[in-house]
């Protein structure tokens, strides 16, 4: 049991439970830089890391949290920060440099109000897409959408047993309300906690081990800093050395190998959750704190005699593809609320694939949904 | 070039020192091999570049040190300096364009064991990565930061930096550079570095005895090593040859230890001042954090 998660009731924030939340799986690395409405995040964990043997700093930029929490993760250290969309933004390059040198970090994005400096201080759900593709190149991401302080805590000691199992930039996507909306949130004794640590390489220094060689799981077990190996660890396309290569076989190699780690291991990442989707017409696919206003529309439909339920995706990267088709097949259509002015969607009607009509509820941020918006667009789908 | 050949050609003996296999005994009679990583010399840099003398004498001056080279880990950018981690036998890592020191940062503080070095560029340390510079220095982080100064963007083909003289000819100032420059010792020192030294690529013992003073000195210690850039700065601005910068160097530095780096400024091949201008102690990030970690917890400094 450790004395450093504090187990028991509380009523805190979200973003307070995100930095609980990080405690919990081991994190004992923050560098962040102040942004509304994720300061809190930072805020906590400079009052918590200094007491429990951590390290938290405040960087100059989020350039450098980024990479702060890369280097942190490199010297054996789980690591993380937190931002919103004008520093998501500039993370973006140093979250691919994550993806491609294999590093286990996590990034919480409460998300606001764009573009630009946008909504500072007010919610939207805009960054989905950009967490997906924000970072050049081809690549496979990870991200988590939690709709509670409850959740704000589960989903992030979730994306750092992820990002540990395998290896990459693990985002919590969040959002303005859920962040600062508070409520109760439990946290489990710590054994009762689920951690996953990095795998470390079985061979000693002397036996020649190769840093980024996989095995069927196609995640390579991770030295850290100054056990020995003696490792380069590159940005450049490289081979199982980690030595630069210059070609198209070793980019082909390579990124095929990222792209599958997460696609061949979609079946243990994603996670959804369904509620009266057996015999529905219409189901609301909704995330974040857009998953929470969307019952209250379902509630109404219900009372008025439509059958309708809802998929809450709790992953939203890898998109639970399959789960998705196999609904489409059995409804008349999908509701799709979400707090942008379009973007997850897009994925929804790729999986329908005019199986059943797929209807949009856009908002361009600011506040949440009037879930009358929603229950006239069930209502219409239904029809 | 084999790709997987040879993986291992070097190995350990008890003691934890690096050997070289039988098989690769023809390349031994160098002392720097074992610190060298198998298969990736010759290295990219130009003929004639200043380079090849920096990692020398880098690798000299922490032998010198007796640093336990397990702990060693070497962080650079992007950039032809930028290339130098990833022909050390060493923990090295090659980050993105500008960012070696944040990453360098996290590193250090997350690990306080490891000794850090960034080796970088003039353009990756002070254009794109000149706050993350200012504010390293400013921490006084414990590591040591090598910073290679072309005058220009020699891998990109030759572009106008930071530190390129006024009216010198690049690629992206075909009419002379009508920039002022930066004074990097100057800009170091000022953002509260505790070493501060600079030597050009002639100056091989002197570099190497300066790198193994700094590694130890705890918080962060900057040293600019002024290197010819025959391909691409000084073919323009009609420098000459590597041998004939070595010359220049020889006849245009002057050693002034313990002078006001402000004073440190460079034209276009007009003199240069060398030396080490600052030496102070001053407590590291390191000893700073743990003493408020102490003070968190109620107990006194």
């Amino acid at each position: 049991m450790s004395p450093d998660v504090l187990t028991g009731e509380h009523f805190i924030n979200g973003n307070t439970a995100s930095a609980e939340g990080a405690i919990a799986a081991g994190c004992r690395f923050f560098a962040g830089y102040p942004i509304t409405p994720s300061t809190e995040v930072a805020e906590r964990m400079s009052r918590r890391l200094p007491q429990i043997g951590g390290t938290f700093i405040q960087m100059e930029d989020e350039l450098a949290s980024m990479c702060a929490i890369l280097g942190a993760s490199w010297g054996g250290q789980k690591s993380m920060t937190s931002t919103s969309g004008p520093g998501f933004s500039l993370m973006m390059e140093n979250i691919g440099l994550g993806v491609m040198t294999e590093t286990p970090t996590v990034v919480v994005n409460v998300m606001r109000g764009g573009p630009s400096t946008g909504l500072p201080t007010l919610v939207a759900q805009a960054d989905v897409m950009q967490a997906r593709w924000g970072a050049h190149g081809s690549c496979e991401m990870i991200a988590l959408a939690p709709s509670s302080p409850q959740e704000m805590f589960d989903f992030t000691v979730r994306a750092f047993n992820l990002s540990e199992k395998y290896r990459l930039p693990v985002m919590v996507l969040s959002d303005e309300v859920v962040g600062h909306m508070t409520e109760k949130v439990v946290i489990p004794p710590s054994d009762r906690i689920a951690v996953f640590n990095r795998r470390k390489p079985a061979e000693k220094p002397s036996d020649g081990y190769l840093p980024f060689k996989a095995g069927e799981d196609l995640v390579p077990p991770m030295a850290n800093a100054g056990e020995g190996y003696h490792m380069h660890v590159t940005g450049l396309t490289h081979d199982e050395r980690g030595y630069p290569v210059i070609t198209a076989a070793a980019q082909l190699k390579l990124v095929q190998r990222l792209c599958d780690k997460v696609r061949k291991n979609k079946e243990d990442i994603i996670a959804y959750t369904e509620t009266d989707t057996e015999k529905a017409d219409v189901i609301v696919v909704s995330y974040g704190i857009s998953a929470r206003t969307s019952w209250k529309a379902i509630r109404a439909a219900q009372r008025r005699g439509l059958r309708v339920g809802q998929l809450k995706l709790d992953t939203l990267w890898p998109f639970p593809e399959q789960k998705v088709r196999e609904l489409a097949g059995k409804v008349k259509g999908f509701v799709v609320p979400e707090l942008n002015m379009g973007q997850m969607v897009f994925e929804v009607e790729r999986c329908a694939a005019g199986k059943c009509s797929t209807r949009l509820v856009p908002h361009p941020g600011g506040e949440i949904h009037d879930p009358a918006d929603i229950l006239r667009a069930i209502k219409e789908v239904a029809s | 070039m084999t790709q997987d050949a040879n993986v291992s050609l070097v190995d350990r003996d008890r003691s934890g020192t690096v050997a070289i296999h039988e098989k690769d005994r023809r390349d031994a009679g160098h002392p720097l091999d074992r610190l060298l990583r198998p298969g990736r010399i010759p290295h990219i840099w130009c003929s004639g570049c200043g380079l090849g003398v920096v990692l020398t004498a880098y690798l000299k001056g922490i032998q010198k040190a007796g640093l336990d080279l397990d702990k060693v880990s070497i962080v650079s950018g992007i950039g032809c300096t930028g290339r130098t981690a990833g022909y050390i036998n060493l923990d090295s890592f090659h980050t993105t364009h500008g960012r070696a020191l944040p990453f360098a940062t996290g590193l250090k503080l997350a690990n306080p064991e490891l000794k850090v070095t960034v080796i970088s560029g003039d353009g990756d340390l002070f254009a794109i990565g000149g706050n993350h510079l200012i504010h390293a220095a400013r921490r006084n982080v414990d590591m040591l930061v090598l910073c290679v100064n072309n005058f220009n963007y020699g891998m990109t083909g030759g572009q106008v930096a930071p530190t390129t003289p006024v009216n010198s000819k690049t690629q992206t100032s075909p009419y002379g550079c009508w920039e002022h420059p930066f004074n990097l010792p100057y800009v170091a020192a000022a953002s509260g570095a505790v070493y501060v030294a600079r030597w050009t690529a002639l100056h091989a013992r002197r570099l190497m005895e300066s790198v193994a003073e700094a590694v130890k000195h705890p918080g962060l210690s900057f040293i600019e090593v002024i290197s010819q850039c025959p391909t691409n700065f000084d073919r323009p601005n009609k420098g000459g040859e590597g041998i004939d910068l070595m010359h220049f160097y020889e006849k245009n530095t002057v050693v002034k230890n313990g002078s006001d780096p402000k004073e440190a400024d460079i034209g276009l091949y007009t003199p240069i001042v060398c030396g080490k201008f600052v030496d102070i102690q001053k407590p590291t990030y390191d000893s700073c954090y743990a003493n408020m970690c102490t003070m968190s917890k109620g107990g006194k400094k």
